[in-house]
């Protein structure tokens, strides 16, 4: 299934560095997301879009994971060429991911 | 205990207007925040009031003041924002203005000034954080150097009477910890507190981005009635407790999950929120919603708070210049890669001097590049996009002129081209040891 199924997100901005939070609809969830939604596979799915590393924070209170990707603007947002500066679109894309079901969700 | 409703009436300088009138109306709140300046609208800002002395506050300053001013003198709502931008002082005297020219001339109006640091910042030729370099060798395409301020000024002017506080640069959560610092006499050295206060702050500061703006995914996340999107309110008591709810009957949704979303928005370690009063703690935070539109928010903690201050320093980057043009129907994908090739091609020919440029067919790749998108199936229709980073103007204007003549020099069928030539303000930052900053309150006469 595709991550869009079980969790929500959101992108935020400062200069050249790109944060998208990945939250769990239903806190069940959470472990599928620490389990397979890991800084090296978001790394892999913003190839030529994220330059720099990808650190992952966790925030199990809220079941929710925040991705903090660096160089991953176009140089910042207030000099990038990009059409979506911002990359306020990049959320959508992670949530494109593909996700093996949990023994409760096949 | 005591609670005080801060209305959040704009999250960005060109945010819509009514809501904000919605919630000095029905909002029942005792202050309101307009929070409109962007990281680089300091420095755009610091350019027109280098033409107009009496310029450089925000655009909509007249528009917003006129909408709410009736209300708020009305009620007894105040209102921080920091809508001064470059020009506090002037921002600050046409307000007076227009509370006069609306009969209110009892109100008293502040300006926070001493966010303009750009003397200091050249004293210590300090090193910029985002790339090597230091302030003294941006030379004369710095244009500002603006810290960020804490709420203390803010608080002060709002003890001093201030029934509207206009600032310049300051931390966005900090317009919104101001009244609660002036209401409960919060000590700024109560970590936790302000660390609490900050999470407030931070969950309002983008106004519909915590009420279903931002956040709307048909099938997925549903939200009623964007059009009329209401603007939120923080409940904030006195030893911090917090709830985010909005106007009954306005737009939108406050649930957990517009608040979490929120909470997590530009932020990096959430256990290390950098504010000028505080770092904050999101890390311990818990949402739960306990009504329909009611959703309490706890466990923002604090630490002490670092002896530099950020400060948004502003220069001429580089210049940009840019085409499209559009095509459709059978073919469009291959027309559109063909013009891409031509004007790359043309660039080359023609020796235009370019330090960085991007190629891409909008609606096929110009958002996250080619890899991803190569599953898509082909549309109907693409705009070609291609964008030039240079030295001077004379350079990017010619990489919209080689879109343009795609015209007719192109590929069949090409429509609806477009091209602009601009300088590129940046921001960077760098690091001032906090007591270099000397912010002042100065009242204006209404």
């Amino acid at each position: 299934m595709r991550l869009r199924e079980i969790a929500h997100s959101r992108t935020g901005d400062k200069g050249n560095i790109s944060n998208i939070s990945v939250i769990a609809y239903d806190a069940k969830h959470y472990p599928l997301l620490r389990e397979q939604v890991t800084s090296e596979r978001v790394k892999a799915h913003f190839a030529g879009v994220v330059e720099g590393e990808v650190v992952r924070y966790e925030l199990p209170n809220l079941s929710a994971l925040n991705f903090v990707m660096t160089q991953a603007l176009g140089g910042g947002v207030t000099r990038s060429l990009a059409l979506d500066a911002h990359g306020k679109s990049l959320s959508s894309a992670l949530l494109d991911l593909d996700i093996e079901p949990g023994s409760d969700d096949k | 205990m005591r609670t005080i409703r801060i209305g959040s009436g704009a999250g960005y300088s060109g945010d819509r207007i009514e809501p904000a009138l919605e919630l000095a109306e029905k909002g029942d709140i005792q202050y309101l925040v307009f929070e409109c300046l962007g990281e680089r609208t300091v420095a755009l800002a610091q350019q027109a009031r280098m033409k107009n002395p009496e310029g450089g506050y925000d655009p909509l300053l007249e528009e917003r003041m006129r909408a709410v001013l009736p209300q708020c003198a009305a009620k007894g709502i105040k209102i921080v924002t920091n809508m001064g931008a470059a020009n506090p002082e002037a921002a600050a005297r046409r307000t007076a203005e227009i509370a006069k020219s609306l009969g209110l001339s009892a109100l008293k109006i502040a300006a926070i000034v001493g966010d303009d640091v750009l003397d200091a910042c050249k004293d210590g030729d300090l090193p910029i954080m985002e790339f090597d370099g230091t302030i003294k060798q941006l030379g004369n395409r710095l244009l500002s150097a603006n810290a960020y301020l804490g709420a203390e000024p803010m608080a002060e002017a709002l003890k001093s009477g201030a029934d509207i506080v206009i600032t310049g640069r300051a931390s966005d959560p900090a317009l919104f910890l101001a009244p609660m610092i002036h209401a409960f006499g919060w000590a700024m050295d109560d970590w936790n507190l302000l660390g609490q206060g900050t999470v407030a702050g931070h969950l309002l500061e983008c106004a519909g981005q915590i009420t279903g703006g931002y956040f709307a995914d048909p099938g997925y996340k549903d939200v009623p009635d964007l059009a009329r999107l209401g603007f939120p309110i923080g409940e904030v008591g006195e030893g911090g407790s917090l709830v985010i709810t909005k106007v009954a009957g306005s737009g939108g949704a406050v649930t957990a999950r517009t608040c979490k979303e929120q909470l997590l928005y530009e932020v990096h370690d959430p256990r290390q929120y950098f504010q000028p009063d505080v770092v904050a703690d999101f890390s311990q935070v818990s949402i739960e919603e306990i009504g329909p539109d009611r959703v309490r928010v706890s466990g923002g903690r604090g630490h002490q708070r670092t002896d530099t201050l950020k400060v948004s320093v502003g220069y001429v980057d580089s210049y940009i210049g840019e085409g499209q043009i559009s095509y459709a129907g059978p073919g469009a994908l291959a027309r559109g890669r063909l013009a891409l090739e031509i004007v790359r091609e043309r660039l080359k020919l023609t020796g235009v001097a370019s330090s960085e440029l991007r190629f891409e067919l909008v609606g096929v790749d110009s958002l996250h590049g080619a890899e991803i998108s190569n599953r898509a199936n082909e549309p109907y229709e693409v705009r070609v996009r291609v964008a030039g980073r240079t030295e001077n103007l004379r350079e990017a204007v010619r990489i919209g002129n080689e879109v343009e003549t795609l015209y007719t020099n192109g590929p069949a069928a090409g429509g609806g081209a477009w091209k602009s030539a601009r300088d590129v303000v940046a921001v960077a930052s760098v690091l001032l040891p906090r007591e270099l900053a000397k912010p002042q309150v100065r009242f204006v006469g209404a």
